[in-house]
């Protein structure tokens, strides 16, 4: 039998996450014996035509472009795994979705008319099926590792959907905000950092989106209480995961959060 | 096929390169007529999304422009918004703040000397099929990239988009007994670091030489890395510096005559920023052991008349630097006290600031404006890429002439040769894009589907 075809994709995004398949330093070159690297331009030269067993891709969808490419990727691929939060949420650039994407073409762009762009910056879920969506800008390296591997072993990835916090309580980090008022996201942020932030003495800034049961009513009042105005607020939640907690905020405003900014915004 | 008649040569998706872009390639009979490094990495507007933002955020915002080199954007924010904000942060969390930098020059030259660079030289594809024949030395590589993101992972808490870098200093910084570990495993990657050199040395480097100016920061009796002033050095050998604040005075987007497109050009020449132009400008101040390196590489003296001028080279400046990124790093930690505090307080200010340090391919700046509660109204990033574009496609239009006035090439021989070219520089495309022009070629688009292949047309 013939090794499992990987192919690694990129859309709109920094390089970091499939940066982190190269800094798998110890794994590297023994993947590289498991599977045939069959695309992965950042690394290669060589490539293989599809189809591929399985395809990472990372990156949002902001170009017409785009749109259309990854419904190629999805037809090419047996299985499709998004990697980060620009893949898997829309990334930072998912801010132009609260704002005026034609301003924000011509604020940084001397020749706009050369800028082919969406006024939204979407996740890959939102155009194909996706089967596992992995979290983190960037992903975890261990993470990313048990991804494959699970792909390898045919059986599902063990990735829990739980918070930050339970991270930070395996790890023995007193919590920051109990301890020191410190605003943190801990408690609605996916797990799979590691829970490094607190660990630094920072609060966490969400940068894996929303776990799996977020309670922002329960977290909104922590955060007023620490010193965090409403804008703070919103700045806090809307960075690297925008649009995946303003889906949350919107789930307890009557579904108006989204669209009230919006339009207060342009 | 022939030389003669027209004919176009596109390579749709670039390799080895940070980012996406492609190459477009016009030849008329034996002369090439334009020469165009194009990049389709989708705009993300980070100085429109930034304005607005508070003044604490553009060190985690800005990484994300890039993450091969996250923190060279973090620290340039810090520069610019402290210099905004009229605050000097205490010498010994500078010195942290380039222990960190050095982590990451580390890092991301040993993955350009390794994984992506020396493929070219062996003719291979990508370091998987490099480690087949020189397994010793891609296993070295990934050693040292791994002692470069230990150095992240200790001191910014992860190697990408690390989480410890807040403006005036750090949310912690560590105790000496933690730096312990790091210094063992940097001693090693000294070893392997001088090995490298001494592997990259016995490349067959092509003849080349780039006529662009040279721009990298120039600090007092130290090789430029967080701080410095930018200091240009013309291949007549005059030397000229100007304060980072002038920055944008002197370094302006220019419109191309027969182009579309917008360069950056220093004083309206052409400018190289990166290894090459750090190792004529500041070589002179890199430690002994690194000079002795390059010495046997044999590299050109720096201070001395012969500047190294050969693209191709820049393999060895870099494995150059990274003796010297490794010797820094120990000699910081070496010297390590715990700073009395983690970071400075920084109290927001009405102003304008401006930063810039070396990213490890080449002199990264940034600009803020900040109104007097600390929100940002105003941002410019300058990234290494979008200046050296200009002396890359200068290069490749001369790699590409010379090659056809030589011996009879095929399209494909001259795409490789034109891809190595752009390799040289080790060019970050997710950094330039985001405030590059960008000349969006249709016919390009469908050449990137799941499956491109590079290919002549």
């Amino acid at each position: 039998m013939s090794a499992p075809k990987l192919a690694v994709f990129k859309l709109a995004s920094c390089d970091g996450c499939q940066l982190t398949l190269l800094d798998c330093e110890d794994e590297l070159l023994t993947l590289a014996g498991q599977v045939e690297i069959a695309h992965f331009l950042e690394a290669s030269s060589a490539v293989e035509p599809g189809p591929y067993d399985l395809s990472l891709v990372e990156g949002s969808i902001t170009t017409p472009a785009d749109a259309a490419r990854i419904r190629e990727i999805r037809a090419q691929s047996r299985r499709l795994v998004t990697i980060g939060a620009c893949a898997t949420a829309g990334g930072i650039q998912a801010l132009r979705d609260f704002a005026d994407v034609e301003e924000f073409r011509r604020t940084v762009y001397a020749r706009p008319e050369y800028v082919d762009t969406l006024a939204t910056s979407t996740p890959v879920s939102a155009h194909v099926d996706v089967d596992f969506e992995l979290r983190g800008c960037p992903i975890d390296r261990g993470r990313l590792l048990e991804v494959i591997t699970a792909h390898l072993a045919g059986r599902k990835p063990d990735v829990p959907d739980h918070s930050v916090c339970f991270e930070c309580k395996r790890r023995g980090t007193v919590c920051v905000t109990v301890a020191h008022g410190t605003p943190c996201l801990g408690p609605v942020t996916h797990a799979g950092c590691g829970a490094i932030c607190p660990a630094y003495g920072r609060g966490c800034y969400g940068c894996f989106g929303p776990s799996g049961s977020v309670n922002l009513p329960a977290l909104i009042p922590l955060l007023r209480r620490d010193g965090m105005d409403e804008r703070d607020t919103e700045r806090f939640l809307r960075t690297f995961n925008a649009t995946a907690f303003a889906a949350e905020q919107s789930k307890h405003t009557g579904n108006g959060e989204h669209t009230e900014s919006r339009e207060h915004r342009s | 096929m022939s030389h003669r008649g027209s004919r176009v040569l596109k390579v749709a998706s670039l390799a080895r390169v940070e980012g996406e872009g492609a190459l477009h390639l016009r030849v008329d009979g034996d002369v090439v007529r334009e020469a165009r490094l194009s990049i389709y990495e989708p705009p993300r507007f980070f100085e429109a999304f930034l304005r607005g933002r508070a003044y604490t955020e553009p060190p985690d915002i800005t990484a994300r422009v890039c993450g091969i080199c996250p923190v060279a954007y973090q620290m340039s924010a810090c520069a610019a918004i402290e210099d905004a904000c009229g605050v000097t942060v205490d010498r010994p969390l500078r010195e942290l703040r380039r222990l960190l930098y050095c982590g990451e020059w580390i890092e991301s030259h040993a993955l350009h000397i390794h994984l992506l660079h020396a493929p070219d030289f062996f003719g291979c594809a990508g370091a998987v099929d490099l480690a087949r024949t020189q397994r010793a030395a891609v296993e070295r590589g990934l050693r040292l990239k791994q002692a470069g993101n230990a150095v992240l992972d200790l001191l910014g808490g992860r190697a990408v988009h690390p989480v410890n870098v807040r403006i005036g200093g750090f949310y912690r910084t560590p105790a000496p007994f933690e730096l312990r570990p790091l210094a063992e495993r940097l001693r090693r990657a000294a070893d392997d670091a001088r090995e490298t050199v001494r592997w990259a040395a016995g490349f067959d480097f092509p003849d080349a030489s780039v006529d662009a100016d040279f721009l990298a920061l120039a600090a007092p009796g130290t090789y430029a890395v967080e701080e410095g002033t930018p200091t240009a050095l013309r291949p007549d050998g005059a030397r000229t510096a100007f304060p980072v604040r002038a920055f944008l005075d002197h370094v302006r987007e220019e419109q191309v005559p027969h182009s579309t497109a917008l360069h950056a050009r220093l004083d309206g020449r052409r400018h190289l920023t990166g290894p090459l132009a750090r190792f004529a400008i500041s070589g002179h101040a890199l430690s002994p052991t690194a000079l002795e390196a390059a010495r046997e590489a044999g590299l050109a003296t720096p201070g001395q008349d012969s500047v190294c001028r050969n693209p191709y080279r820049s393999v060895l400046v870099r494995a150059v630097e990274v003796v010297y990124a490794v010797e820094e790093a120990l000699r910081i930690i070496d010297a390590y006290e715990p700073p009395p505090r983690p970071y400075v307080p920084v109290p927001p200010a009405e102003g304008t600031g401006h930063g810039a340090t070396e990213a490890p391919r080449g002199l990264l700046y940034h600009r803020y404006r900040l109104d007097g509660e600390g929100t940002v109204t105003d941002v410019r990033l300058v990234p290494p890429t979008a200046q050296n574009q200009g002396a890359i496609e200068d290069d490749l239009r001369r790699a590409a002439q010379s090659a056809l006035a030589g011996q009879a090439l095929s399209d494909d021989g001259l795409t490789h040769l034109c891809e190595r070219v752009i390799r040289n520089h080790d060019p970050c495309i997710s950094c330039s894009a985001h405030f590059l022009d960008l000349t969006i070629d249709r016919t390009r688009h469908q050449g990137r589907g799941p499956c491109p292949t590079a290919r002549t047309s």
